[in-house]
């Protein structure tokens, strides 16, 4: 059980990060990364989404589409109780944590429609993973996504300084970057636990 | 309507890849192989079409408030159905876009033509707008595909030239042998760098021809 959760940890983390090896939230990824500070509140805001939204997908899956036989139904019910669960973190932390609240933003919002949030609950769907694998698979792919925006934020602000060439300004010039990155974390890709 | 104006917007002038920036995810991630490019733009082709049409002709009825959850129901109802009918009819297909198929639910491309154009035009402009920008999206998948395709492993058409066993069996043309492509290219690393180029190349296209019509203009 123990060597299972961190092969699932290790793995989301490094070796198959969610976006430099699977392609998932890439959205986010390239828009909120001018900026660490940003960077850091979108990192741990999709972090908790995808944490919450695994646990609470895998109960309605496992308790309410299995057995009435609607598993045709997932992507739409994940989609809605994704929608649900990121109005009602919304509300919540205005009530209770205001600070956060505001340090978030516009950011809660769109993490309904970032397809790391999904992708992480079907891919647990997929690989048929129980309550706590799925649960630690949410929470360590959200780590994963929280380091890969750290790093990418931190050398985007030093790439503002640097020259290149005009066509490569704004977005392409962050893809380059990405990819360079993308390159470096292959090199996790040679790791094998258990 | 002007139809030409909008088929010039979808391919070119407001790609919705190149030039509006949307839908990345998808984008760099499946675009690997030929056969794959062309499956993916035609299915997100007839998602958007069906979900432009159906969210035009209900836009006069959807309260505004909750106008993007009724979206949200609208597409993931579509892609749900197309999910199911490559399951059926194009298996090898669906085992190699995988969890890219249900996630065009989230692309940004379908819900941003939803919000931008559908919900505001009518129902014939729609439907056009829904087939050229999903024109201009399987145009640049497939250039995508066809570039790491060749450069990382040789070859062409993986999966539907040659076939054996009926589509996605097929070897393609081997144009040079496969050990002396950059693999690295049908690597993630490849998807981002490909997709920095293209958007770079459009970025040097729009701004010589604007300084063209500068030019013009001037005399």
């Amino acid at each position: 059980m123990l060597t299972s959760i961190l092969s699932i940890s290790l793995g989301a983390i490094l070796i198959n990060n969610f976006i430099f090896s699977q392609f998932l939230g890439c959205c986010p990824f390239l828009g909120c990364s001018s900026k660490v500070d940003t960077a850091v509140g979108m990192g741990l805001a999709v972090t908790f989404v995808m944490g919450l939204a695994s646990a609470i997908c895998w109960v309605v899956n496992e308790y309410v589409l299995m057995p009435l036989g609607l598993a045709f139904l997932q992507t739409l019910t994940f989609i809605l109780v994704i929608a649900a669960l990121v109005q009602f973190v919304e509300m919540f932390l205005k009530k209770s944590i205001p600070s956060l609240y505001s340090a978030l933003g516009i950011y809660l919002p769109l993490i309904t429609t970032n397809c790391a949030v999904l992708g992480v609950v079907l891919l647990n769907v997929q690989n048929k993973y129980n309550f706590i694998e799925s649960t630690v698979y949410g929470i360590t792919g959200g780590l994963g996504f929280l380091l890969a925006i750290v790093l990418f934020a931190s050398v985007r602000e030093r790439v503002e300084f640097a020259e290149y060439p005009k066509s490569f300004e704004g977005f392409p010039i962050c893809l380059v970057t990405a990819s360079l990155l993308a390159l470096a974390f292959m090199g996790f890709s040679g790791m094998k636990i258990f | 309507m002007n139809i030409k104006k909008q088929f010039k917007d979808g391919l070119i002038t407001n790609n919705p890849v190149l030039v509006q920036l949307l839908g990345m995810c998808s984008t760099m991630a499946i675009t690997t192989m030929f056969f794959n490019g062309i499956g993916m733009g035609i299915s997100v082709l007839i998602i958007l079409t069906c979900c432009n049409v159906v969210i035009s002709a209900m836009r006069k009825i959807i309260p505004n408030d909750i106008r993007i959850a009724v979206f949200v129901v609208i597409i993931a109802g579509f892609v749900t159905i197309v999910d199911l009918l490559l399951q059926a009819y194009v298996p090898a297909l669906s085992e190699s876009l995988g969890v890219f198929i249900p996630l065009i639910v989230v692309n940004c491309i379908i819900i941003g033509r939803a919000e931008a154009f559908a919900a505001k035009n009518s129902i014939g402009a729609s439907a056009l707008d829904g087939i050229f920008q999903g024109l201009g999206y399987t145009i640049v998948l497939t250039i995508m595909c066809i570039i790491r395709e060749f450069l990382g492993s040789g070859s062409f058409g993986k999966g539907i030239i040659n076939t054996i066993n009926g589509i996605g069996t097929g070897n393609g043309l081997q144009i040079f042998p496969e050990e002396f492509g950059a693999k690295l290219l049908t690597m993630p690393f490849g998807g981002f760098l490909t997709l920095g180029c293209l958007i770079a190349l459009m970025q040097y296209a729009l701004r010589k021809s604007a300084e063209k019509k500068e030019k013009e203009g001037n005399k």
